[in-house]
Formats: C-alpha cells, structure tokens, sequence
C-alpha cells in the first residue's frame, strides 16, 4: 500500500521519501492499535523500500513523538485478565515491538526519526531504531521504567549499548531521568537539534539529500556500520517478560494510572 | 530596586512561564504552586523544565522537581546548577 491512513498512524510515499506519521492524542501511546497498525506499515515497507530512499518517522501530535507503551491500556488489561493470559498477552505485545522496530532498523531505506517534545520509553526505542535523530529543542528523552520497576523492553537498552558509551546508558536507565535534546546530541546520539518545530522540515531537507546517493552503496554501508544485536534484544524480551510478572510493575502501573496530580511523567 | 541574583533568577523564571504558558506576568507569584495557578500537567511541566535548562544553560534532572511545586523553591533548584 503506498498510502495509509489509520487511527494511531498513517503513510504516504513522495518523491522517494516514505513518510510515517503518528498522530494518536494525547501523545501517540503505544497500545494494541498503534502496535496493529506499525505491523501493517512494515508489511508494506519492502515493496515502499523499492520507491524509495528514505523513510522519515515523525509525530503530528504537540506533546510530542510518544510517550511509549500504552500504560493505562496495560493496566486495563491487568485488571481484566486471568494473570497467565495477562503474561502471554504482554509477551505476543513485546515480540510484536521488536519486530516492527527490528524491521525498520533493519530496512534499505535510510530512515529519520523527526521528534519534539515527549521521547519516552517505547517512543524512545522507536525512534533509536532509525539511523538518524533530529530532535527539535523541545524534545526530552527518557527510560522512565525503572519507575514501574521495569526495563525498557522494546529494543531500548541493546541499541543504547550500540550506540552511546555504556556510562551514559547507565545514566538513562538507572536514574530514569529525562535528557535534553542538547545532552542528547552531545553524547551523540542525536544528529541534529534544531528550533521548535523545525524537526521534520529539517528530516525532509536532508532525506532529499540522501536521494543524490546510490541506493546499493547506502545500504551496504548502513548494514556493515549499525549491526543488529539481535541475541540481546531476544534475551532483552525474557527479562522484560520475567520482570513484568513481579508485584512491583502493577504497583506501578496503579500509581501512574491512578495519580491524580497531573504529575503521572514527572519521577516521584 | 537593584534585584540581587537570587531575585534575578525568580524573576526570569516568573517572565519565562508567564510568556510560555500565556499568562499575565502579574498573575505568578513566587510561592504559587504552578501546577495550579499555570494549570499544567507532567508533560507542560517537561516543556517548562526544557525551556529552563535552554535558558540557564544547565542540566536540571526532572527527579530534583520531585517535591517542588512553587516557582521560589525551583529557582533555588536552578541556582544549585549555576
């Protein structure tokens, strides 16, 4: 399908850009739905890589790319679920994540994550499977699970070990803590950082200068440059798995579902 | 009135929300709780944290606001990191 228009996201291709926007208020969670609709979009994405050059993620949404994982779906579910059905179905969820970010960071076509404000969690892991970063100013980024006594189970912590020194990843998943896009790009992990609003203009200016290199010899490199660590993200999901059956992650998620303070991102 | 650099650091943090958030400068006092009288939640309250650290060129780590709800106590959040 070379266009797609859905609920949580939608697709088009022009002038060999693939563009894939997310666009579900308040800020793209991650549920059931987005997750259907990401599976669909890397279905089609071999016969788009053949049109295309580039693919460029980004989010139609104010509060910014995504804040991650549908908590407040996950929690429903908790309470609606006899426990071991509730364990398969976060599993067959996981499983379902790393393969619609295994696909995109595994694809031919060079890929841009265009992000502003709210980078959290899933949304983080999303944007961390494409090979560049151009944050606006406003964009923070965090691995908030540790708060849910969790790990980031999407991919998160295997790429953050590809990617950045492992004192900085140590930063990120033990203090939970959000950074800047500045500190972000500092480390190197973002490309570029650019004025509010400015992100995806800036991801389609560049994506039209990847147009001016030769398919093959893009994608050879990309495939001989970023490795996928596809034996940690498989144990990554176990650990995931095996800590989402602890009391502690529904204490978690009851106090991030119940919190009535407006205060439900911020550490407490 | 010569502000001293406490007061100079409340008082940028007063203008920056006011002119963020669009609220009348008047209307934010320092020991108002922004929560409130702003009306945001947890993701504004990023936002503002974000155009803080642009502004003071520091690194504000979000567990700090753990606590803080009024606009004094978080400029002396912000003056640790000067």
């Amino acid at each position: 399908m070379n266009q797609f228009k859905g609920e949580a996201l939608s697709w088009t291709v022009k002038d060999g850009i693939v563009e894939l926007a997310l666009h579900r208020e308040p800020c793209n969670e991650l549920g059931l739905l987005a997750l259907e609709e990401a599976d669909q979009f890397v279905g089609s994405l071999a016969k788009l890589s053949g049109e295309a050059h580039a693919l460029i993620i980004f989010s139609s949404v104010r509060a910014g790319f995504s804040a991650g994982a549908d908590l407040r779906e996950l929690y429903q579910l908790l309470q609606t679920s006899e426990r071991d059905q509730f364990l398969k179905s976060v599993r067959a969820r996981v499983e379902r994540a790393h393969r619609v970010i295994n696909a995109i960071d595994a694809s031919p076509l060079t890929t841009i994550a265009a992000v502003h404000g709210v980078v959290f969690g899933g949304g983080f892991e999303l944007a961390l499977g494409c090979d560049l970063i151009i944050a606006d100013k406003t964009a923070r980024f965090c691995f908030p699970e540790l708060r849910l006594g969790l790990i980031p189970g999407w991919g998160g912590i295997p790429r953050l070990k590809r990617d950045l020194g492992n004192a900085l990843v140590r930063d990120l998943l033990l203090t939970g803590r959000s950074f800047g896009a500045t500190k972000v790009q500092q480390a190197g992990l973002v490309s570029q950082v650019v004025a509010e609003g400015e992100a995806l203009r800036v991801a389609r200016a560049t994506a039209v200068q990847l147009s001016k290199f030769d398919r093959h010899t893009a994608t050879t490199a990309k495939k001989f440059i970023k490795p996928i660590p596809y034996e940690e993200l498989q144990r990554e999901i176990d650990i995931f798995c095996e800590l989402f059956s602890r009391p502690a992650v529904e204490r978690g998620l009851r106090q991030f579902v119940k919190c009535r303070d407006a205060q439900p991102y911020l550490p407490r | 009135m010569v502000m001293n650099s406490s007061d100079r650091t409340l008082e940028e943090i007063l203008n920056l929300a006011a002119v963020h958030f669009r609220v009348p400068r008047e209307k934010l006092q320092p020991d108002d709780d922004f929560f409130k009288t702003l009306g945001i939640d947890s993701l504004q309250t990023l936002d503002l944290l974000t155009k803080l650290e642009n502004h003071f060129r520091v690194e504000l780590p979000d567990y700090e606001l753990q606590g803080v709800s009024d606009f004094r106590t978080l400029a002396d959040r912000i003056r640790a990191r000067l």
